[in-house]
C-alpha cells in the first residue's frame, strides 16, 4: 500500500559543516558548545576559538537524546575523537539536560556572544527570534551582555508562530519571505497578536478572496511590528545583528529593519549556530582562565 | 548589566529590570517580597564570569509576572513596592 | 412583556426570549464567518422554541463579539453589563462572575443589583478561553466534549510549563511521547487554564457567591479544576451556562424599557 507522505511545511533543511583548513591535532585547546533549543539544536566544536563544526538540526522529543545528536552530527565526518574535548558548555531552553556539558550558561549571554564571532566587534544591539523566544541583547565590543530582554511566553513574534502560518497557509517554510513579497500593494499587517486568533482572521481573509501571498505579507508585517516594541523597550544601537533561526525569514526580517531604519548586518555564517558558537568560546574561555577543568 | 524578567503578550509588557552592575546580592527584595519573585543566586546564569552574588527572578513566576505582583499593584491608589523600598541600592525596577 | 436577547459570540451566536423575565425560548447558530445570518438562524430557533413570532417580540437587545452585526437590535448592551445582570438574574447572592467563551475570559466584581464594581477582560489571548481546551483537544487526538470527564479521572497533578496556547500543543505532544496517560495531561491542562481564569478573578477580587457562564461552564473538567484552584466549595453554574449572556442582555433592555 502506497502511502502518501503528508507534506510538512514547517519544516527547514537541516545542516552540519566541518571547516577544512583546520587542523585539530594542532589545537591547544578545544571546546564544545551545544545549545539545545525547544525547536532546533545546534553544536559546535572549536578548536583555540575557531569554529572547526557544527550541526543545526532540529530538536526531538528528548533533551539530552538531541544533544546527544547535535553532537554527533557535528562530529560526523570528522575523525576527531569526543574525548579531546576539554570543555562543553550546554545552552538554550535545554541546557540543563546536556548530559555532556560541564556546564550551563544561558542562551543570553551566548547569543551576544556568538553574534559578535559571527558578525564582529562593531556589534551593540542583537536580536535573535528563536523557535519559542524572542530576545533583544544589548552588548560591548567584547560580546558582553549589557542589557538584555526575552519573551518565551508567547508564540506571536517567535518562530513556531511563523511555523503554524506556513502550514496554514501551505507555504514551505523557505518560501515565506520570498512570496511574502510577491504582492502588489502591502497589506495592512494582521491585527489579531494572538496566533491562534491570528490564524481565524488569516482563514476569513482568505474567505474574502485574499492571495496567499497577501496574507504572508499581512503576517509578516506583523510579526515585524512585534518584535519592534519588543527590541524598542531595551533600545537599538548600531550596529545590528540577528541570529536565530528567523534571521533566515526575509519577509519579517526586512519589514523589521524598514521599520527600524537601519540595516541589519551581513555574515555567510548559518545565523542559527550563533548560541552554540558562544557556548563554545565561553568554554574556551574559561579553560584559558584556569577556571575549566583541562584534561 | 541590566536583566529584563518576565514576559510580552495579548495583554501587556510585564518586566522587571535587574541592574546587576548595583547588586551585591544582599537578599533584601527577597525577604520583601511576599510573592517570592526573587532568590539570590551565587552565579549569575547570564555572566559566567561574575564572582559576587546576585538576585533573579524565580524560574517559576518569571512567565506569571502579571499575577504574581498583582497583589501589590492594585489599580488605585497604589503604595510604593516594597521591592524597591526594602532595596539599598536602586537596583529593581518595574515596567507596569 | 417579551424580550428578546441575542449574544453573537466567536463561536456561537445564542438567542433568548424572556416572557415577564421567564425564559420561554432559546437558540443557536454557528457563527461562522456570516454573523448577520447566525443572528438570523439563532433567533428564528429561539422564537419556534418559544412558539411566538417575531412581531410579538417587543425589544430586542444585542451584544456579544459580533454585535454590530445585530441589526435589529432595539439596544446594544456592553458585555460586562450583561454578563453582570447575568449573575444577578440566575443567583441573586452573586457578587463575583466570570465568563468563559470561546475566545475571551472575563471576569467581574458586582453587587446585589448585578450593577458591575470592578471587571477584568482577557480578549487578546487564546490560552486564557475556550480555544485553548480546543487546541488542547486535537492535540490530544480526543473529542472536545471528553476532555472535561478524562480529566476529572485523573489523580495525578502535572504541572504545564507553558502559558501560550501554541507552545502547549508542542508541550502536550512531548507529554504524549513520553507515555504520560492522557487523562493525567487533560487534567494538567484543565489546571493550567484554571489558574489562568482564576488569576483574573483574583485581581476583581474572589467574594462568594461565585457564578460561571459560558460554554466553558459546561466543561466538567475546568469547573473541577477552577473550584480546586479558588479553593472554594460551589460554584454556581446556571442550566445552560453558554445562554448566559443572551439573557444578560434581554435582563438589561427589560430594565431599560
Amino acid at each position: 500500500m502506497a502511502e502518501e507522505k503528508k507534506q510538512e511545511f514547517w519544516r527547514w533543511t537541516e545542516s552540519n559543516w566541518r571547516n577544512p583548513d583546520i587542523k585539530w591535532e594542532d589545537a591547544k585547546i578545544v571546546s564544545a558548545g551545544i545549545d539545545v533549543g525547544s525547536v532546533s539544536s545546534q553544536a559546535t566544536v572549536m578548536t583555540d576559538g575557531q569554529i572547526y563544526a557544527y550541526s543545526n538540526m532540529r530538536t526531538g522529543s528528548d533533551s539530552p537524546e538531541s544533544a546527544r545528536n547535535a553532537l554527533n552530527y557535528a562530529l560526523e565526518g570528522t575523525d576527531i575523537p569526543e574525548s579531546r574535548i576539554d570543555y562543553c558548555i550546554g545552552t538554550g531552553y535545554g541546557r540543563v539536560n546536556v548530559p555532556m556539558a560541564d556546564r550551563s550558561i544561558t542562551e543570553i549571554a551566548c547569543h551576544a556572544r556568538g553574534a559578535h564571532f559571527i558578525y564582529g566587534p562593531e556589534v551593540r544591539t542583537v536580536l535573535d527570534v528563536g523557535g519559542q523566544d524572542c530576545k533583544a541583547i544589548r552588548s560591548d565590543e567584547k560580546g558582553k551582555v549589557i542589557n538584555f530582554l526575552m519573551n518565551d511566553k508567547c508564540a506571536a513574534g517567535t518562530g513556531r508562530g511563523m511555523e503554524v502560518f506556513a502550514d496554514l497557509l501551505s507555504v514551505p517554510i523557505n518560501d515565506v519571505g520570498e512570496r511574502s513579497f510577491e504582492v502588489k500593494e502591502e497589506p495592512e499587517p494582521v491585527s489579531s497578536t494572538c496566533v491562534v486568533y491570528a490564524k481565524t482572521e488569516a482563514t476569513g481573509l482568505l474567505r474574502k478572496g485574499w492571495e496567499v501571498n497577501e496574507v504572508l505579507a499581512a503576517y509578516c508585517s506583523a510579526m515585524a511590528e512585534r518584535i519592534f516594541t519588543l527590541i524598542e523597550r531595551i533600545g537599538i544601537e548600531e550596529k545590528f545583528a540577528i541570529t536565530g533561526g528567523m534571521a533566515k525569514n526575509k519577509g519579517v526580517i526586512d519589514r523589521l529593519m524598514k521599520i527600524i531604519g537601519l540595516e541589519a548586518m551581513k555574515t555567510d555564517w548559518d545565523t542559527q549556530i550563533a548560541g552554540a558558537a558562544g557556548a563554545a568560546l565561553f568554554g574556551y574561555a574559561l579553560v584559558q582562565k584556569g577556571k575549566g577543568r583541562k584534561k | 548589566m541590566i536583566a529584563n524578567y518576565g514576559y510580552k503578550d495579548g495583554s501587556g509588557d510585564y518586566f522587571i529590570a535587574i541592574d546587576t552592575d548595583k547588586c551585591d546580592g544582599c537578599g533584601k527584595c527577597v525577604e520583601a517580597c511576599p510573592a517570592g519573585v526573587f532568590e539570590v543566586v551565587d552565579e549569575d546564569p547570564n555572566d559566567p564570569f561574575r564572582e559576587e552574588p546576585l538576585i533573579i527572578v524565580v524560574g517559576d513566576k518569571r512567565k506569571k509576572l502579571k499575577y504574581e505582583c498583582g497583589p501589590c499593584k492594585p489599580p488605585t491608589n497604589r503604595p510604593p513596592l516594597p521591592c524597591i523600598e526594602a532595596c539599598p541600592h536602586d537596583v529593581i525596577s518595574h515596567s507596569w | 412583556m417579551i424580550i428578546g436577547g441575542i449574544d453573537c459570540g466567536a463561536k456561537n451566536t445564542k438567542a433568548v426570549i424572556l416572557k415577564d423575565g421567564d425564559i420561554i425560548g432559546k437558540g443557536m447558530a454557528l457563527t461562522g464567518f456570516d454573523q448577520a445570518l447566525a443572528v438570523k438562524e439563532s433567533f428564528d430557533a429561539a422564537l419556534k422554541d418559544a412558539g411566538i413570532e417575531k412581531k410579538d417580540v417587543d425589544k430586542i437587545s444585542g451584544t456579544g463579539a459580533g454585535m454590530e452585526d445585530i441589526k435589529d437590535a432595539d439596544i446594544k448592551v456592553n458585555e460586562v453589563k450583561a454578563m453582570a445582570k447575568a449573575a444577578n438574574y440566575f443567583f441573586p447572592s452573586a457578587r463575583t462572575v466570570a465568563d468563559v467563551g470561546a475566545e475571551m475570559g472575563r471576569a467581574a466584581k458586582i453587587n446585589e443589583k448585578g450593577q458591575v464594581i470592578d471587571f477584568a477582560i482577557n480578549e487578546k489571548c487564546a490560552a486564557g478561553a475556550g480555544a485553548f481546551i480546543e487546541a488542547m483537544a486535537r492535540a490530544l487526538e480526543v473529542k472536545l466534549e471528553e476532555m472535561g470527564p478524562m480529566a476529572i479521572r485523573s489523580d495525578k497533578s502535572i504541572p504545564m510549563n507553558a502559558q501560550c496556547t501554541i507552545f502547549a500543543e508542542s508541550e502536550v505532544v512531548g507529554l504524549i511521547h513520553a507515555k504520560t496517560q492522557k487523562i493525567d495531561i487533560s487534567r494538567a491542562i484543565h489546571d493550567a487554564m484554571a489558574s489562568r481564569i482564576v488569576a483574573m478573578i483574583r485581581r476583581i477580587g474572589v467574594n462568594e457567591d461565585i457564578v460561571m457562564i459560558g460554554g466553558v461552564g459546561l466543561n466538567t473538567g475546568f469547573v473541577h479544576s477552577l473550584k480546586a484552584e479558588l479553593g472554594i466549595g460551589e460554584i454556581y453554574i446556571p442550566e445552560d451556562p453558554a445562554f448566559g449572556q443572551a439573557v444578560g442582555a434581554a435582563v438589561v433592555a427589560k430594565e431599560e424599557a
